[in-house]
Formats: C-alpha cells, structure tokens, sequence
C-alpha cells in the first residue's frame, strides 16, 4: 500500500525530528526533581531574564495588535499611491534574517549613528537598552497581525456595516459594535502568533540588547549564555518553561477558535 | 449487457447501499434517480471503480471488472462541478486520455477536433476553463470523458451545478448527443422531471435499494410503492377509512371496488390531474367538497379543496374546463377521481407498504 | 455617515499613521543598513562580499539551505498528501505537531539537538562512539536548519490541497492515467504555486537561520561559519564592513526570492484566466 508507505515514512520523520528531540528534553529535565527545577527557575538571573521576555512581549503585542490591525484595515479600505509597493513589502521582515534585523537596528539606532547619537544626549539609548529590544521584537512581528486581519476584513459583509449605519450608528460605533467583533479572533490569531515568536527570538535581540544579565538578558539570551558556560540543567529549566508557554499559548488559540465553531471550515 | 450490477452491498456508517442489482442494456440511456443519501452517487463510483464495494460483482460489456482498477475499466465519468484540469487547455483536457493511450500526435489532434465540434465548442480549444461559462464547462468535461471512445459513460448530476435555464437546455442536447453517438449512459440524478426527459430506463433508488426500475412512462402510471408514487411527482395522500365512509352523490360506493383486504392502515394516492370536477351527478363516483383557492398557473388552475371529513385534497384542471365550470372560491362541487392507488402498510416485512391491488383506470 | 469632512480628514489621519509607523519600524531601518553597507561605495562593498572567509561562509549555507530545502519540500509534499487524504487515528496530534518548530525558540532547538546528538548527548555518545559526529559539524546544521523550517512546506500546500479537491484526480484516473501520471500531470500543477510558496519561504529561512546554528555549531574560535554566523562574529571585530555586505546580500536574496516568485505567480495566474 503506497498510502501506508506514506503515512509510516511521514511519521517517522516527524517523530525523529520533533517529537524525539522534545520527548529527550522533556525527560531529562524532569530528571532534576521538583526542587531544582524550581531553584533553576527562581535564580535571580533566570528569573529576570524570563520576566524581561515576557513584559517587553507583552509592549510589542498591544503596540502590534493596535497597529497591525489598523495597518490591515488601511490597506483594505483605502486608496493611496504606493499602496501596492507597501502591501507587497509588509513580508519583509519575514525574508530577511533576524541576525540582519538586529544589525539594521544598530547601523540606525546605534551609538555610532546620527539618529543614535541625538538620541543619546537626549538620554533615550535605544540599543543596548530595553527600548531597543521591543523594537527588535516589534520588527521581527510585524507581519503576523496584518496578515491574519487582512483575508477576514477582505470577506467582511459591509452590508452588516451599512445595517448599522442606517439604523443610526457614527462610523466609531459601527467599527466598534459590527466591523471589531468580527475581525477579533484574527486579531487574537495574529498577537497570539506574534507573542510565542517573541518569546523566541533569539538573532535581532541579541544583536540590539547588550547581553547584561539582570538588565537587558533575556530568556533566549540566558539559555544561550547556560549553554556556552555549561550549566545545562539551566538552560533546560529555562527552555522547558519558555516552551510550556509558546506552546501553552497556541494550544489556547487553537481551543477558542474551536469552540468558536473554527473560522476556517473544516 | 453493457453495465451489470449484482448485489451490490456497502456500508458508510448509517448510509448504505444494499443488495443492488440491475442491468443496463447496450446503447441505452439509463437513470438512477433517488433522493439524496439514496445511494446511487455510490453505486455510480463503484461502478466506475472510484470506490469499493463490501460485496457484490461489477460486470462491463460482459466482463467481469469488480476488482479492476480504476484505469483499466474504460469508462467516461462525467462530474457535476466539472472537474476540469484548471491548469490545462481546453484542447489539453480533451486530449489527456489519448494521451494516456500513447496514440500519435495527429490522431489526438482529429479526435479532440472532431469532440469539439461535436459538443460545438470548434473555437475555445486554447482557452482555459476559468473562460468558459457552467453549461460550456460541462460539454467540454463529456467531450473529455467521451475521447478514448468509452465502453459506458457514467454522469454524476451532470446538470446539478448549472441554472436551470442552461440545465434544460443541456438536457435535451444530451438526449440528442445520445441519440447520434449510443454510448451506453449511465447517469444519476435526484430531479425526476430530468430522468423523464431523458432516459430510456429508470432505477428509483430509496435508502440504498431499488425500489422499482422500468420505462419512465410505466414507472408513472404503474408505481411500485408509496414512494416511487410520491418520488414521481405531486399527489394527494388520503387515509382510505376516510374515504369509504364519504357521503357521495347517489349514495354509490366512495370508491367503485371491494377492499376486503384493506385494513385501517391502507391509503389512497391519487394524482392532481388525475381528478375531475363536476357540478351534477353523471353517474360516476363523485366525492362531495368545498372550494378554498384557487390559483391560474398560466395553462393550468390548482384548485385547493376540503372533504367533508375536513381532509385537504389538491386538484388541477385546464384553464378551459375551470372556466368551462366557472368555478369559484367559496363553491361546493364534486371531486370524480379517474385514475388512483390504494397501498397498505403492512405490519411486516420492515412496516413497508405494499399495494393491495392492481391500479384503476376509468 | 457623521460629518463627511471630518470622517475624510480621519482618513487621512489614519492612512498618515500606518504608513508612518510603516516606513519608520521597516523602511528605515532597512534603508540605513544599505547606506552603511554600501557607505565606502560598491567597489569596498563587492570586495568584502568576495573575501575568502565570506566566500565559504555562503558556500556553507547555499549546501544547508540546499539540503534542508529538498528534504522538507519532499517531506512537505509527501506529508501534506498524508493530512488531507487519509484518515488516521492521531491525525491531529501529528497536524499539530508539524507546526511546533515555529512555537520554538531557535536556541531552544539548538539547544534540544545538543541534548539528543552532542557528544554527551542521547544518541550522540554512540554516534560518536561509532565514529559519527553530528553537532559541531556540517551534519548538525543540517539538522538545525530542518528543524526550523519543516512546517513551511505542509502548512502552504495542505489548504491548497484541500481546496483542489480529488476530483480532477479521480476524472484522470476514468481516463487511463496511472498515479504517478495522475501526481505528475494533475496533482503537482494544481498545488504549483503553494508549494513553491513554501519551498520559498523554507529557502529564505534556511538562509536565514542563525540561533539554532550559533548553538550547534559551539563556541570554537574559527568555527565553521555559515553566513549568518560570519555576521555574527565579525559585526564586532575590526572589519565590519565584511558584516554589513553580507548582511545586505542575504536580506536581498530573501527578499528577491519572496517578490520574485509573488510576481511570477501573478503573471502566469493572469495567462490562465485572461
């Protein structure tokens, strides 16, 4: 049966690549015991550094969810000149690579820069700040929103808008009432995707945050910094916990569009 | 015989097919009609060896084909979106099956020429398919499936996606194509007014079996049961005890034969235009009743009436007799029935109903 | 609706912020990498792009890339196929599970690799013993590159072929043709286009991928270097010109490929439907 050659070949492949890999990190990290798996957690350089992860996540998901959808809604909606170009340019960030991200912040941003320099003596450091890593993050996601808003606003019924329109509605509360429920769940879709991407990002980050512990080292960062040391067991700690919550996330996604009843079909 | 199928049996959760049986003869146009989930979508694909039979036997131009595969079999499948290569030229489309049989460049090129003329289509052979409208679509799906000279053509709804104008349009051009190239043709379809107009023969499917199978005209006038009468076409439904216990015009019997067997369960079908309306007594059975609308149909006028029983009975006449009776809402009148049949439910096998007479014709 | 000259004003107002906001997060920054690139002219630049060490650092990744992609676009391919046409019990479980590289950091997957093939590792201390080594060579990058973009090709080709349906197979099948005749001549040119959608992106990210092979790759002075590495590890040395020039070479690719292949699609779909 060639279906079952198929189906058996698939498999194996993504058990050895995916599950395998996991399942070896999963266990070893278990391996270490309740305790330590909270000591490695709760170390004051690992705590810092997942805590960094996820606030400055948390900036770039609310700054993305009002832009990206407002970006969507622009480019549906609207005409203006260079509309085509821009739209064709949103995938940027996807093809270029996240170590080329962090440089082109630098060569803008950075102290040997114009716009750095200005910035500086008015004591707002972009790179090697904070700042500079939810820009990284903010370039890095940039498409994620935009692209989910954008095939649901396209299919949108504006009749249910002109609906509310006649009935009395200002524009304001037509978007709010009628046109936002309808586009939230790919706004969630997108900010959802857009955090567990943060949570990971490794190359731009490290390239614009300055890798000082307890100030701007992040969750990444630290696991990185574990590894090339050799503590292990902490990078795994780390690992399993940033993990838990990519994947805790999607997980959460993929429950509510269901229970949704699924926008996509089958 | 050109298609035979013996004992065909599959199951698909609670859909089913079951110990389907029948016979297509060469040359024949045949329709396997039945509402949807009847199966015979199902019976289809297994006869083109798309899908496979539980248990049961396939036989094409008397070979047995039940377990060759699909592309061995030699038939024409013709589906109801089209099924297009979207990504082919309409020339292109036709002419993969010739290809498959490795014939030489210029014989594909007469053959997909002499299909394009013959479903009129001379000068779409570059287009794609995305350029062509439904009913274009599908006479280019049948001069694919009809290019490697088929042994059967087999259609699936080949009319359900297009409008209804272009639907009957397509019908009697299919019927013509017939009639000039006698491929053996099967084909499937839910609408009965369509397998009248174009086959020779119909199978009347119902939950997986066949109900009855004959000439369209013996089909109507001869149903087999309850369903093939209702399947077939509007009629009235009326409780026989209803019936028989009807106050008429001369006090005659409500119904003109004997039922011994008839219990309280058997039933009258009787057709719209089947029944007549008479001011007088002729002579003739005629139930009392009560006139509530009347609707013009154009060349016809459905008359909606009440029994004296309060039952609900639907009648249609020509717009020369209803004017001829000068009928009007409001009036009572008498119903003469002229052609009808009687069923009983039977408590066993399955609580089916069977007929307990022959039909009746005044 | 509302005051029509106020609701114009908004418009513009809005239009205003988005492409703003859009020029300065993505434009700008892009804009300033090519002007330090190319800041000592295209002569400097062009010399840089052709140093040795740059030279064998894009002959490393053009190799990973050109493995990872043939791999994961059959895969992809073979796997799609898997998820839409048959029913399987887990068929979720393993629908969800080919899109959990994009929920995972690229250190995390370096990372997991070190674990299971390093020289201490799970598999890797009798690989090694055999006399097999997987991380901190070629092979391990490979790995790493695979790992990040095996859900590339599935996701783009599975609603592609979901929505192609198994009609057009099935009608081809009526008509003589064999499966692979049916996979060649039907099948593949319906899904063309998501696939080398796919397949695009896998290169782009293959090209791209630098956490999981920072990683795999160890903490060796002189190491092998892909490009992204060779970024890395110059940026802050003496010469970052070397940097910056290869910086703008990778991002270009990326971005032709993307564009490029966008445009084709549009012109060929145009052929088709006019």
């Amino acid at each position: 049966m060639p279906a079952l050659a198929l189906r058996g070949s698939t498999l194996a492949y993504l058990g050895v690549m995916v599950v395998l890999p996991l399942a070896v990190l999963a266990a070893q990290s278990a391996e270490l015991g309740p305790s330590a798996f909270w000591k490695a957690i709760f170390d004051p350089f690992a705590w810092h550094a997942l805590k960094l992860t996820i606030s400055t996540a948390l900036v770039m998901v609310a700054i993305n969810a009002v832009m990206g959808t407002a970006t969507a809604w622009v480019l549906v909606r609207y005409e203006f000149p260079g509309k085509e170009v821009m739209n064709a340019l949103i995938d940027l960030p996807f093809a270029v690579p996240t170590v080329v991200t962090g440089l082109m912040l630098v060569a803008l941003y950075g102290p040997s820069s114009a716009l750095g320099t200005v910035l500086g003596r008015a004591g707002l450091g972009v790179i090697y700040q904070q700042p500079g890593i939810v820009l990284a993050l903010l370039f890095v996601t940039y498409p994620f929103v935009i692209r989910s808003v954008q095939p649901v606003l396209l299919e949108v019924d504006r009749g249910e808008e002109e609906a509310a329109a006649t009935l009395g509605a200002s524009p304001w509360m037509v978007f709010r009432r009628v046109t936002l429920p309808t586009l939230f769940p790919s706004i969630l879709t997108g900010t959802a995707l857009a955090f567990s991407r943060a949570l990971g990002e490794f190359g731009s980050v490290v390239m614009v945050a300055g890798n000082r512990p307890l100030e701007t080292k992040t969750g990444p960062m630290y696991v990185f910094g574990e590894i090339e040391s050799g503590n292990r067991h902490g990078a795994m700690v780390v690992s399993v916990v940033l993990l838990a919550t990519s994947l805790g996330i999607l997980i959460a996604l993929n429950l509510i569009q269901r229970r949704r009843g699924g926008g996509h079909g089958e | 015989m050109a298609i035979a199928v013996r004992n065909l049996t599959k199951r698909l959760g609670n859909f089913a097919v079951e110990d389907v049986s029948f016979e297509v003869p060469e040359g024949q146009l045949v329709a396997l009609l039945g509402p949807s989930g009847s199966g015979k979508s199902t019976i289809l694909r297994i006869i083109a060896g798309l899908e496979k039979a539980d248990s049961g036997e396939v036989e094409l131009t008397g070979e047995d084909a039940t377990y060759m595969p699909v592309q061995r079999r030699g038939v024409g499948f013709v589906f109801q979106h089209y099924a297009l290569f979207r990504h082919m030229t309409i020339r292109q489309n036709v002419a993969f099956g010739l290809e498959v049989q490795r014939l030489p460049k210029a014989e594909i090129k007469r053959r997909v020429d002499e299909l394009l003329n013959l479903v009129q289509l001379s000068g779409y052979s570059e287009r794609y398919p995305s350029q062509l409208s439904g009913g274009q679509r599908q006479r280019v799906a049948l001069a694919r499936a009809l290019a490697p000279r088929p042994k059967v053509l087999l259609l699936d709804e080949p009319f359900g996606a297009l409008d209804s104008r272009v639907r009957d349009e397509l019908r009697s051009w299919l019927r013509k194509l017939h009639d000039e190239v006698h491929v053996t043709s099967l084909f499937v379809t839910h609408d009965q007014q369509e397998a009248f107009e174009v086959s020779d023969q119909i199978v009347v499917l119902n939950r997986g079996k066949i109900e009855q199978m004959g000439p369209p005209q013996e089909l109507y006038e001869r149903p087999a049961s309850p369903f093939v009468t209702e399947f077939l076409g509007a009629v009235n439904v009326l409780p026989l005890d209803s019936i028989l216990s009807m106050d008429t015009m001369q006090d005659e019997a409500p119904l003109p034969v004997d039922f011994p067997t008839a219990g309280g369960r058997a039933r009258v079908y009787v057709r719209p235009h089947d029944m007549e309306l008479t001011r007088q007594s002729d002579g003739r059975t005629g139930w009392f009743a009560h006139v509530r609308r009347l609707t013009h149909l154009g060349g016809t006028v459905r008359v909606e009436l009440k029994l004296l029983d309060g039952t609900d009975l639907l009648v249609q006449l020509t717009r020369e007799r209803s004017r001829e009776l000068e009928l009007a809402e409001g009036d009572d009148i008498y119903v003469v029935p002229r052609n009808w049949k009687v069923f009983e439910e039977r408590p066993r096998p399955e609580d089916r109903m069977q007929p307990i007479e022959g039909d009746y014709v005044i | 609706m509302g005051n029509d000259r106020a609701s114009a004003w908004g418009r513009r107002l809005l239009v205003g912020l988005v492409v703003g906001w859009f020029a300065a997060l993505i434009l700008v920054p892009t804009l300033a990498l090519a002007r330090t690139a190319l800041a000592g002219g295209f002569r400097p630049f062009w010399d840089a792009l052709m140093s040795a060490d740059a030279r064998r650092a894009f002959g490393l990744t053009l190799s990973i890339t050109a493995v990872a992609t043939v791999v994961n676009t059959l895969f992809g391919l073979a796997f799609a196929l898997v998820l839409v046409r048959q029913k399987f019990w887990g068929r979720a479980i393993a629908d969800g599970l080919v899109d959990l590289p994009f929920a995972v950091s690229p250190i995390i997957a370096g990372l997991m690799l070190v674990i299971v093939y390093g020289p201490n590792g799970w598999l890797g201390r009798h690989l090694e013993a055999a006399g097999f080594k997987v991380v901190y060579s070629w092979p391990g990058m490979v790995l790493a590159t695979m790992f990040v973009t095996i859900p590339f090709v599935v996701r783009e080709v599975v609603p592609v072929l979901r929505e192609f349906g198994i009609d057009q197979e099935e009608v081809a099948r009526t008509l003589g043709a064999g499966r692979w005749r049916t996979f060649w001549r039907v099948t593949l040119p319906s899904i063309r286009w998501g696939l080398a959608y796919g397949v695009t992106l896998t290169v782009a990210r293959s090209l791209g991928e630098f956490g999981a092979l920072l990683v795999v790759s160890g903490n060796i002075l002189g190491r092998t270097q892909t490009a992204t590495l060779y970024i890395h590890d110059t940026i802050e040395g003496f010469h970052p010109e070397g940097a910056y020039a290869a910086s703008v070479a990778l991002a270009g690719i990326s971005f032709v490929l993307l564009i490029g292949m966008e445009l084709v699609r549009k012109r060929v779909e145009a052929h088709e439907k006019h």
